[in-house]
């Protein structure tokens, strides 16, 4: 296979990625998009293997196969709740691979280079395999406090910017020496990926558990841009493209995620919600008026029976309960009593952009009455019954009219507005950010405690009876 | 600190500022209430009702001596004459067209804040009185279309024959026109409605009117939720739609306000005439001169069997209720100014500050978004009355930074790019030229991705991220002879293991998608 032929390969291939992306601007050409990439990747793939001449290399042939054999396995049983730790260990994967492949060209380089061309090349290699190893030891740690191997919350090392400027010195310094090093330079190499993976650790351990969906765009973004130093590195326009994609695709998500707390990409990056103004705010600037009202399943049931209009505010709870199939059955039910049944999602509800999104469909929700904030924001007032499952910070009034609040300016979901509130929650606690939800003690809010899995049961069972 | 509770002196003006109700809030905030005599009489609140809850009555010159003055009206000069230095003037004032008032209370040494300067913020919609006002003059606009129709709105087949519907045209989807639409649809009328701005497409029809379009693609959404002025060919179409509506509607109903300038014309005589006689038009904005060209603003006129409507006193007709959204607006704002006990002008407030136009005397730079007049100024075309748009901040808008930043952003990568230029290589330059063209569609392609299948893009990303793969099968040709091709391999199956794992999951994952 000629290089012509390679690189027109890569040119189809590339475009296919890009298809891919841009099908999921719509479930109805996600699933196309989805198998234009997995063309793309076969046939990049198989251009190299040809242009290479390993087409038939029991090596790649066994490793290809095994791997792939694992990744169908896993991929074909995890449950979608346990979703954001699966994007959070394929990440790490990325990261290694890049890190791996870093170190192989440095150790047997495709071609010799000379002046300027080597320190060029000796840059992309350095850079690839700092954020390679960055990626891969805080994706590994992402998904240990998703899985919940790792408690969630944030760890604070005293001094801890100074701690990651020194590490982030150092790695320039190693740098530095291993640019005058040449091929000798892997002590240098080695010792920076230590770093790296040190920083990366440190980095994600400093983050809590309710801005993990910024994580792990974040990690995302790492892994293309990883990616594309490894194609400069390996003068591969491919992975350059595929990288840049990957990359700004994570950098706009995080972006996204961060708007949608309205907080700023780098007080999230160095961490520790709720945690740098010490103790959770009590209150703040206004205090809450009312009282906790607590109601029973029966009750929300003839409150469900007598509405029109239904809203739903799932959230990490509902994911966390796995209350999604019951949920569904309720919907079921009442839009066969030709109610108004319809679901409100923020875009940080659950502990990955789009999370809520997923579960529903995995319940065969009909993703039409999936509604994003900004489409539903403005029909609360003409809402009978707002069901709020799991959810807490994302409805909670005191981001709007509470400048004091630690979540002050975030954009939440109007729930307080309807006729009629519930709250299913498992106690009396405080939510992720540690803020007290004034919404809770309004006096059209009812108060549904006790599993939410348990609760939405319950009221499946007397709606059906 | 007290507040000072003015009575209304424009002829025909039944609101007040202040309800026996809002007087317990403002006293809970730390305020003592002087009430002027017989102020809230016209709105059904009588002087007893106040000094049931410890209001003063007193005087006019009592409530005009208050610390804090709140009134509903811009005052007259002869009332701006009472005012002393040190107080502060609490009402609608509309800056942009009382340049004079202005001037007479900066000559006062006063301060001044407009109820009609709110920002359009989301934390700012407590004191938003145009809002809550406007939703009322909607309403009202619809009632006294009714009253004036010579039919039912409604439609009904009876054993006389059948009743038609009537057809309601309302222009400009702001509160007011949005209101207006809920109005007329609950009693029973075939409601169309129109508005430059795209965006308030889904709120007409969550209401459960008609949005009419022009064939012309042109959006209107200008800053601060306000319409801008649309081009010529724009005005042109838009005034052939109402030519063409006018003819077969029954009412039409106008909030077309453009902030600080005369309201444009939108219904010309010679449309009022191609209308079925017995039909009405309603023009709440009068007060800016009407949007209709024959309102006569304050009255009713009939022109060849049309009524035309341009009463500037709407919420005034429902003064009782007017003025309880008006006087809680009141107290939102003056809470937010710190109460009795902290009471100030807060410069860093975000919302006092746009909506205080004279403080000790000086008078403060507008902030609040008033179009300055293009320089190739057509006729102004449909604005809503008042609405804040907050579809405007949807999510896949593109976040492009703005001002400062961008150009020192901007001018870092000039700054960049030419160091590079002076010494890279050729073949480093190729690279970086797809790399950035590659960011460039990374950054479309992402931005078009629906916020639902936000994990699936994830995830798809991570495979195709698994193209690293080749990067090992490059190191692998000679075998396993090096500590190269065994990292090499090691590569090779954690990518791999990435693709599978990958698109596998997304396509279990998209398949549940469905409608």
């Amino acid at each position: 296979m000629t290089t012509s032929l390679l690189t027109t390969s890569y040119m189809v291939a590339a475009v296919l990625f890009i298809l891919s992306l841009k099908g999921l601007s719509h479930p109805e050409t996600a699933r196309r998009g989805n198998q234009f990439g997995a063309v793309g990747m076969l046939i990049a793939v198989l251009a190299v293997a040809l242009h290479g001449g390993v087409l038939t290399s029991p090596i790649l042939l066994g490793t290809l196969l095994l791997a792939t054999i694992i990744g169908a396995l896993v991929a074909s049983r995890v449950a979608m709740t346990d979703m954001p730790q699966l994007v959070a260990i394929l990440h790490s994967f990325v990261g290694a691979a890049a890190v791996l492949v870093g170190l192989s060209n440095h150790m047997a380089p495709a071609v010799e280079l000379t002046g300027i061309d080597k320190t060029i090349h000796d840059v992309e290699t350095y850079l690839g395999i700092f954020i390679g190893s960055l990626t891969f030891t805080g994706s590994i740690i992402a998904w240990g406090k998703l899985q919940g191997v790792i408690r969630s919350k944030p760890l604070l090392m005293p001094g801890r910017h100074l701690l990651n400027l020194g590490m982030l010195l150092a790695c320039v310094w190693l740098g530095w020496a291993y640019l005058g090093q040449g091929h000798d330079g892997l002590p240098e190499l080695l010792i920076m990926t230590a770093i790296a993976g040190l920083i990366g650790i440190h980095l994600v351990m400093a983050i809590g558990g309710a801005d993990m969906p910024v994580v792990v765009s974040m990690l995302n973004s790492y892994s293309g841009w990883a990616a594309s130093a490894a194609g400069f590195m390996l003068s591969n326009d491919l992975l350059i493209i595929v990288g840049a994609l990957v990359g700004s695709s994570g950098a706009i998500l995080s972006y996204i995620m961060c708007r949608a707390m309205n907080r700023s990409f780098v007080s999230v990056i160095l961490g520790g919600f709720g945690a740098d103004e010490g103790a959770p705010p009590a209150g703040g600037g206004v205090p809450i008026e009312g009282a906790l009202v607590a109601t029973t399943a029966a009750e929300v049931v003839a409150q469900l029976k007598d509405a029109t209009s239904v809203i739903i505010i799932p959230g990490y709870g509902m994911a966390v309960a796995q209350a999604q199939h019951p949920v569904k059955e309720i919907v079921q039910l009442l839009r066969g009593q030709g109610k108004q049944v319809r679901f409100a999602i923020h875009p940080v509800a659950g502990r990955l952009p789009g999370h809520m999104n997923v579960l529903l469909a995995e319940a065969n929700l009909p993703y039409d009455i999936v509604l994003e904030m900004d489409e539903i924001n403005d029909d609360f007032p003409t809402t009978d019954v707002v069901l709020v499952i799991g959810a807490n910070d994302i409805v909670n009034p005191s981001a709007l009219d509470d400048p004091s609040s630690p979540i002050a300016g975030m954009p939440v979901l109007h729930a307080w507005n309807a006729a009629t509130c519930i709250v299913f929650k498992r106690g009396k606690g405080a939510g992720y950010a540690g803020v007290e939800n004034p919404l809770f003690f309004k006096p059209k809010t009812r108060m549904l405690y006790g599993d939410a899995k348990k609760s939405v049961d319950d009221i499946l069972s007397l709606l059906r009876g | 600190m007290i507040v000072g509770i003015a009575k209304e002196v424009g002829p025909g003006e039944r609101r007040v500022a202040a309800t026996p109700d809002s007087v317990t809030k403002l006293q809970s905030l730390g305020f003592d209430v002087v009430l002027e005599h017989h102020a809230g009489l016209a709105a059904g609140f009588a002087d007893e009702a106040y000094a049931a809850v410890g209001a003063r009555v007193g005087s006019q010159a009592d409530a005009w001596a208050a610390n804090v003055v709140i009134k509903v009206r811009p005052p007259a000069a002869d009332e701006v004459d009472r005012l002393q230095a040190g107080q502060t003037l609490i009402s609608y004032l509309y800056p942009a067209q009382n340049s004079a008032l202005v001037e007479r209370l900066q000559g006062r040494g006063v301060s001044a804040v407009a109820m009609d300067q709110v920002p359009r913020t989301t934390r700012a919609q407590k004191v938003d009185a145009l809002s809550s006002t406007g939703n009322l003059s909607g309403y009202r606009a619809v009632i006294e279309a009714a009253h004036a129709l010579q039919r039912p709105m409604g439609g009904q087949t009876t054993a006389a024959g059948k009743i038609l519907p009537c057809k309601v045209l309302v222009i400009g989807a702001g509160v007011a026109g949005l209101a207006a639409i809920g109005a007329a649809r609950a009693l029973g009328a075939i409601v169309r409605a129109f508005d430059t701005r795209p965006v308030v497409k889904e709120q007409v029809a969550s209401m459960g009117a008609q949005f009419l379009q022009v064939e012309l693609e042109e959006d209107g959404s200008g800053q601060g939720g306000y319409a801008k002025e649309m081009s010529p060919a724009f005005i042109a179409a838009e005034m052939a739609l109402f030519a063409e509506q006018a003819k077969d509607v029954d009412v039409i109903i106008t909030t077309a306000l453009i902030p600080g300038k005369r309201a444009p014309i939108l219904i010309t005589a010679d449309m009022v005439r191609s209308m079925k006689r017995g039909s009405v038009v309603v023009d709440l904005a009068a007060e800016q001169q009407g949007n209709c060209e024959l309102t006569s603003p304050g009255e009713a006129v009939v022109v060849d069997g049309v009524t035309i409507i341009g009463y500037t006193d709407m919420p005034s007709r429902l003064a009782l209720q007017a003025s309880t959204l008006y006087a809680q607006n009141v107290v939102h704002l003056l809470d937010e100014m710190g109460g009795a006990a902290t009471f100030a002008i807060d410069e860093g407030n975000d919302i006092v500050r746009p909506m205080t136009v004279v403080k000790d005397g000086v008078r403060l730079p507008p902030t609040l978004s008033v179009p300055a007049a293009p320089a190739s100024a057509g006729k102004p075309a449909t604005a809503a009355a008042s609405a804040p748009t907050k579809a405007s901040s949807k999510s896949h808008g593109h976040g492009a930074p703005t001002g400062d930043t961008s150009w020192t952003v901007v001018a870092a990568m000039g700054v960049a790019l030419f160091v590079i230029g002076l010494w890279a290589p050729q073949n480093f330059l190729t690279h970086l030229t797809v790399f950035v063209l590659a960011c460039v569609i990374g950054y479309q392609v992402v931005w078009s991705v629906t916020p639902a299948l936000h994990t699936p893009l994830m995830s798809v990303t991570n495979a195709i991220s698994g193209i690293i793969v080749v990067g090992g099968m490059l190191q692998i040709g000679g075998g396993l002879d090096s500590a190269a091709s065994v990292i090499g391999a090691i590569a090779i199956f954690l990518a791999a293991l990435n693709i599978s794992g990958g698109f596998l999951v997304t396509h279990r994952m998209l398949k549940m998608f469905r409608r």
